[in-house]
């Protein structure tokens, strides 16, 4: 009984801890709270080690071990907090309500298996299937995404596709429990340019017939605009500005964003030299205080050294944005 | 993986090596089952002064001490030894899988528990837990051997299933399963264990030889198969102090011991690059 104003998946303050080799505990990820609607497309931007892929992994309890999600953190799938769930009932969302791909197809696959009976698993771990209709509906899938001669590829082992069918055959695995929600995790970052694009149209295809959502985590800012409806930028753990795509690229509100901007090579203007981001992300296990940006910002205050800078809602005419910035103006207090 | 062990079975076949390993091993099963009927009894002495006489053509292998016909000792020798080594190495092959798999797929205290309790078995020596048991059996019944051989036999299988599994379970594709619903019972039977075979079947060929020698030595104990039983360790253990004298006493049941676990091996070989489809 979800009214209409409930998000399809929300994360609250989520908060991942690692225990520190010389003692105490880390937290790569430090608050991080975004929510999700129905068919719409999430994109969460970040440098390597900012946290994206803890956060996707922990919205299915994936979280490699020693790693663990602290008290008050909260995820919830409508109704459901994903966070208090054990055993079959996370397995019961896992695949189901929301699947997942990964990086690199190469190894997401098990070799000693076919691809089809890779599929069949993921489809008869929601359902039973008859044999036969297992591998009829895992053909249709394959056709789906866009895989050339489906019923031939059933038989064919993972060394025998290239990167981009590999990868495809993995989306074909996600989609086989009908989920609501794919998390793709920098699904393109093993693969060739030319067929990083065509994944992800047919990611985006996909999410458009299906009315799935897509949460589409990617260190590349490029990628997303024209894919994404709203993007979240991740810094040390915590997103530093959320905002509608459009509204991102036409004014970025945080400097970490403008930085990120200015570091990608543009076709259409003569730059002579790119200007990277100075300096390296932080390591959790000594995030600067205050602002965690401010070491490296080029637009650094006084006070940005001592003191965090609140989540300040901006005003706009597209999707709700925040930005982490003393510098961004605060919307008019409200009458 | 139903389908699949057809098709290894069919991969192995078609190399070099496991046709010579499996037609050897079917020429062995082939002679212990035909033509035993045709040969003296080898339990009986039919001279005891006689002693051990060379091979001969009415002996082709030549006599032992007690003047029995060493080719039908080495043939019915066959069927013990061979039935021993391969269930002793099928049960300890599948404990260890068992127990490596569970304490390295579930990690935590389990696997605490059951290696140190593996750890604690190794510190033991092997020769010592079967002494032990002649306090039980006088005289070993056969299938009492099986199982002591195979419950002794396990515990480095599992060292080496739980490092193979300990790698696996943090592949991505464990990882992807999960994030798709699979469940551990699925995990662990379509993804992490067929993995294992590989080192599981090196083991298991290493294994048949090394069951094949500690029966001999066993048998030196009195703990063996009982004589007149014939059996190729027993026959090996026998000959020791007529090597000088009859060398073909012993060198009949070792040869039949060094062709039976080449075969093995090359058959082992054979399947162990045949369930890697990367290979294949």
């Amino acid at each position: 009984m979800s009214s209409p104003s409930t998000p399809l998946l929300e994360v609250r303050d989520l908060r991942i801890g690692f225990p520190n080799p010389r003692g105490g505990e880390v937290f790569p990820v430090d608050g991080v709270s975004f929510r999700l609607d129905r068919g719409e497309t999430l994109a969460l931007v970040g440098e390597s080690g900012c946290g994206k892929s803890l956060t996707s992994l922990a919205l299915l309890q994936l979280l490699p071990p020693p790693g663990r999600v602290l008290s008050g953190s909260s995820i919830k799938l409508e109704e459901t907090e994903i966070l208090s769930l054990r055993g079959e009932a996370l397995r019961a969302i896992r695949g189901r309500r929301i699947a997942m791909i990964f990086q690199d197809p190469m190894t997401s696959l098990n070799p000693v298996l076919t691809v089809g009976s890779q599929v069949v698993e993921a489809l008869t771990a929601h359902r039973r299937w008859s044999r036969a209709d297992a591998k009829a509906r895992t053909i249709a899938l394959f056709e789906e995404v866009g895989i050339p001669d489906p019923a031939q590829r059933f038989a064919a082992y993972p060394h025998h596709l290239s990167g981009g069918l590999r990868q495809r055959i993995m989306i074909a695995m996600a989609l086989a429990g009908e989920p609501d929600i794919l998390i793709a995790d920098e699904p393109t970052t093993a693969l060739d340019v030319t067929v990083q694009a065509q994944i992800l149209e047919l990611l985006d295809r996909l999410r458009a017939a299906r009315g799935m959502a897509v949460l589409l985590i990617t260190h590349d800012l490029g990628l997303v605009a024209g894919r994404a409806d709203r993007v979240a930028v991740m810094y040390a753990g915590q997103i530093v500005e959320e905002a509608g795509t459009t509204d991102l690229f036409e004014r970025p509100s945080h400097p970490y964003t403008r930085g990120l901007f200015r570091s990608i090579p543009r076709l259409h203007e003569s730059v002579l030299r790119l200007s990277p981001i100075p300096g390296t992300v932080p390591l959790p296990s000594a995030w600067p205080s205050g602002c965690r940006f401010h070491p490296r910002c080029a637009e650094v205050l006084a006070r940005c050294s001592t003191e965090a800078p609140l989540n300040t809602e901006l005003e706009t005419t597209g999707p709700a944005r925040r930005t982490r910035c003393w510098l961004a103006s605060p919307l008019p207090p409200r009458a | 993986m139903r389908g699949s062990l057809k098709r290894v079975f069919a991969t192995a076949w078609h190399t070099p090596s496991g046709q010579v390993g499996a037609v050897t091993l079917l020429l062995i099963a082939l002679v212990a089952v035909t033509i035993t009927p045709f040969l003296p009894d080898p339990r009986i002495m039919p001279d005891l002064s006689g002693g051990a006489a060379p091979p001969s053509f009415a002996h082709p292998f030549g006599t032992d001490a007690f003047s029995r016909d060493i080719l039908s000792r080495v043939v019915h020798g066959a069927r013990v030894s061979l039935s021993i080594a391969a269930l002793a190495v099928a049960l300890s092959i599948s404990l260890g899988a068992a127990v490596g798999t569970t304490a390295g797929y579930f990690g935590g205290w389990v696997d605490a528990v059951l290696m140190r309790s593996v750890d604690a078995a190794m510190a033991i020596p092997r020769l010592f837990i079967l002494l032990l048991l002649v306090l039980v059996w006088e005289r070993i019944p056969p299938a009492a051997l099986v199982a002591v051989i195979g419950a002794t036999g396990w515990f480095a299988t599992s060292r080496l299933v739980r490092g193979e599994v300990l790698r696996l379970r943090e592949l991505d594709y464990i990882r992807a399963a999960k994030a798709l619903g699979a469940g551990s019972p699925g995990i662990i039977f379509r993804h992490v264990l067929p993995n294992t075979l590989g080192p599981l079947i090196v083991a298991a060929t290493l294994g048949v030889g090394e069951v094949i020698l500690l029966e001999a030595g066993l048998s030196f104990l009195g703990l063996g198969i009982a004589p007149p039983t014939p059996t190729w360790g027993g026959m090996v253990h026998d000959s020791e102090s007529l090597m000088a004298t009859a060398p073909w006493t012993g060198l009949f049941p070792g040869a039949a011991i060094v062709i039976t676990v080449l075969a093995v091996n090359l058959w082992g070989e054979a399947m162990r690059a045949a369930v890697d489809p990367r290979t294949a």
